[in-house]
């Protein structure tokens, strides 16, 4: 296997239920119901979808959100802050957990 | 490897009689935008002799064709516009003009909004997007603002505002390799940046897909974005569209008098065919009226997703799914 990641396994995302129909069927119903607008509005609901889709590194994701803010009229200046609303969120994540680090080391320095 | 068009369909798509004649006064415009599938233009020398546009008043005349459409290149760039927009409001049909706007503040047409709000004239202006840099790199640097003079002088003029009557409608085409989002969430956002910034109102706002044609398809073979376009207007093919696609109920004229299912087939070379006549002067409504459309796989731009016309989506969708279907 050459590649892990191609572009066009994107299509094939349509398919996940091959081996668990049921599942696969109520996950894309959930997934229908979750993204359409509703209190949000479709471009916010695709602006938090980039945001996740970059912290998670997943390629299919951003290629698919990025393909979908810009069919409705985000701005790639809007786009990039969202990335840094999650790029500052995956940070301040980080960096919370150095709260145990600094427990740890108060609690075992002389 | 593409599947043909032809193959995806059940089949043959038939005319389904003519609610439109689309009537494409020529080629000649003073922006060359960078997605036009006509790939319009200054130097462009084609524009519709006035004896041809006579032969179309006349068919209009004798027959029940009850909108006129009418678009170009830069429609007022023609000379004799201003002449054929007066005789085309006295046969009391819906009556639309497909402008770019931005000449509509230029001196030597200023006379035009006057006189599309006299003849009751559909204004359909195309507006890419409501972003500046967007705009202007799709169309030339610039013409945001020009756009934005224009569209307030045709709402001083009643367009756009309520209970005038005067329609005004606008286009919104993908900048890039990209399909167009709902028209819904779309219109909405056009509507309160519009507002809140410039204080302009409009009707509608028309979701128009690229054809993989003309300038635009240059745009993406240089751009190496042709195979990947492709596969995503395949992919988003929706069988549902070929119900209510624009060419079953248009018939498109071009500058030459030459007959065709649509503006886009008209630039392909593509004239009606399967025994319909070619050509206005053989205008004849019954065969014209059941026509076999003639297809290509430029047609995916019209089935993809949502569809796309030239009056903007053919079926709302929310959006599509990550792999591009619509949901």
């Amino acid at each position: 296997m050459a590649d892990y990641y191609e572009q066009k396994d994107l299509a094939d995302f349509a398919n996940i239920g091959e081996y668990s129909p049921n599942l696969g069927k109520r996950y894309f119903s959930y997934y229908e119901d979750a993204m359409k607008a509703g209190a949000l509005t479709a471009r916010e609901k695709g602006l938090i979808a980039l945001a996740v889709a970059t912290t998670q590194k997943c390629p299919y994701c951003i290629d698919a959100y990025t393909n979908q803010c810009l069919s409705l009229g985000v701005s790639r200046e809007e786009m990039m802050e969202a990335v840094h609303v999650g790029a500052a969120m995956v940070a301040g994540v980080v960096l919370a957990h150095s709260t145990q680090m600094r427990k740890i080391v108060k609690k075992k320095e002389m | 490897m593409i599947i043909p068009f032809e193959q995806m369909i059940p089949r043959p798509l038939l005319a389904d009689g003519i609610e439109t004649l689309q009537i494409n006064v020529g080629y000649r415009c003073n922006l060359e935008c960078r997605h036009c599938h006509i790939e319009a233009g200054p130097n462009r020398h084609e524009l519709m002799p006035e004896a041809l546009m006579m032969t179309c008043l006349q068919i209009l005349k004798e027959n029940p064709i009850p909108s006129i459409d009418i678009t170009g290149g830069s429609p007022e760039m023609h000379s004799a516009l201003p002449w054929f927009l007066e005789e085309c409001g006295t046969l009391k049909r819906r009556l639309q003009v497909r402008t770019n706007g931005v000449i509509l503040i230029e001196n030597e047409f200023a006379v035009f909004p006057d006189l599309y709000a006299r003849n009751r004239v559909e204004v359909v202006v195309s507006f890419p997007h409501v972003d500046l840099k967007m705009t202007d790199r799709q169309r030339g640097n610039g013409v945001y603002f020009k756009l934005i003079e224009a569209l307030q002088k045709l709402n001083e003029r009643g367009y756009g505002q309520k209970e005038s009557g005067l329609i005004l409608n606008l286009v919104h085409n993908p900048s890039g390799a990209y399909l167009p989002g709902s028209q819904s969430d779309l219109e909405n956002h056009y509507r309160r940046v519009l507002k809140e910034k410039f204080g302009i109102a409009f009707n509608h706002l028309f979701c128009i897909t690229n054809m993989p044609i003309g300038r635009y398809l240059t745009y993406l073979r240089e751009s190496d974005n042709y195979d990947e376009y492709m596969a995503t207007l395949i992919n988003a093919f929706n069988p549902i569209n070929l119900e209510s696609i624009m060419c079953k109920k248009t018939l498109s004229v071009a500058w030459d008098g030459k007959l065709y299912d649509c503006d886009f087939n008209q630039i392909l070379g593509m004239t009606v065919n399967h025994g319909a006549p070619e050509n206005i002067s053989a205008f004849d409504l019954p065969k014209l009226s059941n026509r076999q459309i003639v297809t290509g796989n430029h047609c995916y731009g019209c089935t993809a997703g949502a569809g796309s016309s030239c009056a903007g989506a053919l079926a709302e969708i929310e959006q599509r799914s990550c792999t591009g279907k619509s949901l």
